[in-house]
């Protein structure tokens, strides 16, 4: 139970032993526990940000979804409003053309009538002169004229 | 019990505290303590060591994950106490954690089992087996334990030294509690107790549990078969005291190497 040169030995064995140790032994293996925790803490703050990004995301598809919801009711709205607006433009259109066309067919008719007339009066005027030839006929002499008389009932 | 004769327990309990010794006077050596602690050691330097080859930040083996346990314990214990920067004390720390923790377990060796072995052995060799000690506890042998101590107080001493100059460490040590110079010699008288204190604590805090610890089971083993029931309850016990007994002398050493880095 007394001190002796044993407590030299061990207090080499002991200044070895602690070298060795922060040689060989610590530094490695703290190096790989604060890159493992590293690693961790960069996968869990990855995680958290695609988390985050994910909700931007839907939000932003909730966005763009609305946006589109309403732009495709615009259009509706802009093709109905179109649409009424052809429809009334060809109702004016088509009312134009009826009264061109009515306008054209009275003309037509007018000038129709014009030359009925104008025919008429021609065939009056060969009536009248007929008339006129026949009443000649009659004052004149029938004796004389009954061959023409003849002739014209013939003609008859 | 161990030799052919029949001991006395008086004769037990002496020879199972007797170191194996050689040589003579000063130059004696404890070849048991030597031995043993020599190899707890490395049996702790090759475990680890086996962990910091293959040491990676990918997923762990089991095995590294127990040694990271370890190492991580004793980077957080060192980070609570020691604020500076130091790449000797946390590698110190866990050295004495782990081999003084090493050691003490071989106090849970059942008392007589490598003794008498040694005994069988020695006896095969043609010596007397009386003669024939095997102490396997390193950390009860005092040459142990202030080697341990006195490696920490050089330490201290080195970093006092380091950090505050020769002259900060001797103002240190003379100018206070009194700041009055004609107390001086007084404030050194106190200041070289406590400083001294600080091994001498060390040393003996760990001797003495493991010593007592040691002579517990001894005397545990002479109670014939009454030892069956009393040997199970004092080492479930006593695996407390060892682990304690390791943490405290880590811990200590890490607060007095802190105080060693501070100013006054």
């Amino acid at each position: 139970m007394n001190i002796n040169a044993t407590l030299i030995g061990e207090l080499i064995a002991f200044l070895v032993f602690v070298i060795a140790c922060m040689k060989w032994v610590w530094p490695p293996i703290i190096g790989a526990i604060e890159t493992r925790q590293q690693k961790i803490a960069d996968g869990l703050a990855a995680s958290d940000r695609a988390e985050q990004d994910l909700r931007l995301a839907q939000e932003n598809a909730k966005k763009q979804l609305i946006e589109a919801k309403a732009q495709a009711s615009a259009l509706i709205d802009q093709a109905k409003k179109r649409e009424a607006q052809i429809i009334d433009e060809a109702a004016v259109k088509a009312q134009a053309e009826r009264e061109k066309i009515l306008a054209q067919a009275k003309a037509e008719v007018e000038a129709e009538r014009i030359r009925a007339k104008e025919e008429l009066r021609k065939q009056v005027a060969a009536l009248a002169v007929a008339g006129a030839e026949r009443i000649l006929q009659r004052s004149i002499d029938e004796a004389a004229h009954s061959d023409i008389l003849e002739k014209l009932v013939a003609e008859l | 019990m161990a030799s052919g004769a029949e001991l006395t327990s008086k004769e037990y309990i002496t020879h199972h505290l007797t170191n194996w010794s050689v040589g003579e006077g000063f130059w004696t050596w404890h070849v048991d303590t030597l031995g043993w602690s020599i190899l707890m050691g490395l049996v702790f330097l090759f475990s680890f060591r086996a962990v910091a080859k293959k040491a990676n930040a990918g997923v762990p083996t089991k095995w590294q994950c127990a040694v990271e346990m370890v190492v991580e314990f004793i980077n957080d214990t060192v980070k609570g106490t020691f604020h500076g920067k130091s790449a000797v004390i946390a590698p110190l720390a866990l050295t004495i954690f782990v081999w003084v923790f090493l050691m003490n377990l071989l106090d849970l060796v059942p008392v007589d089992f490598i003794p008498y072995a040694a005994q069988m052995i020695g006896a095969a060799m043609g010596y007397d087996p009386a003669h024939v000690y095997m102490k396997i506890v390193p950390t009860t042998d005092l040459n142990m334990t202030f080697a341990l101590a006195i490696g920490v107080f050089i330490l201290m001493i080195g970093y006092s030294i380091k950090i505050k100059g020769i002259g900060g460490f001797i103002k240190e040590l003379t100018t206070q509690p009194f700041n009055t110079p004609w107390l001086y010699w007084f404030n050194f008288i106190l200041e070289v107790v406590a400083l001294l204190a600080k091994p001498l604590s060390l040393a003996l805090r760990l001797f003495g549990n493991l010593y007592a610890g040691e002579l517990i089971f001894i005397l545990i083993a002479l109670l014939g078969v009454w030892q069956l029931p009393l040997h199970f309850p004092w080492a479930m016990f006593h695996i407390l005291v060892i682990t304690l007994q390791a943490f405290i002398f880590m811990v200590l050493t890490v607060v007095y190497l802190s105080m060693a880095h501070e100013h006054h």
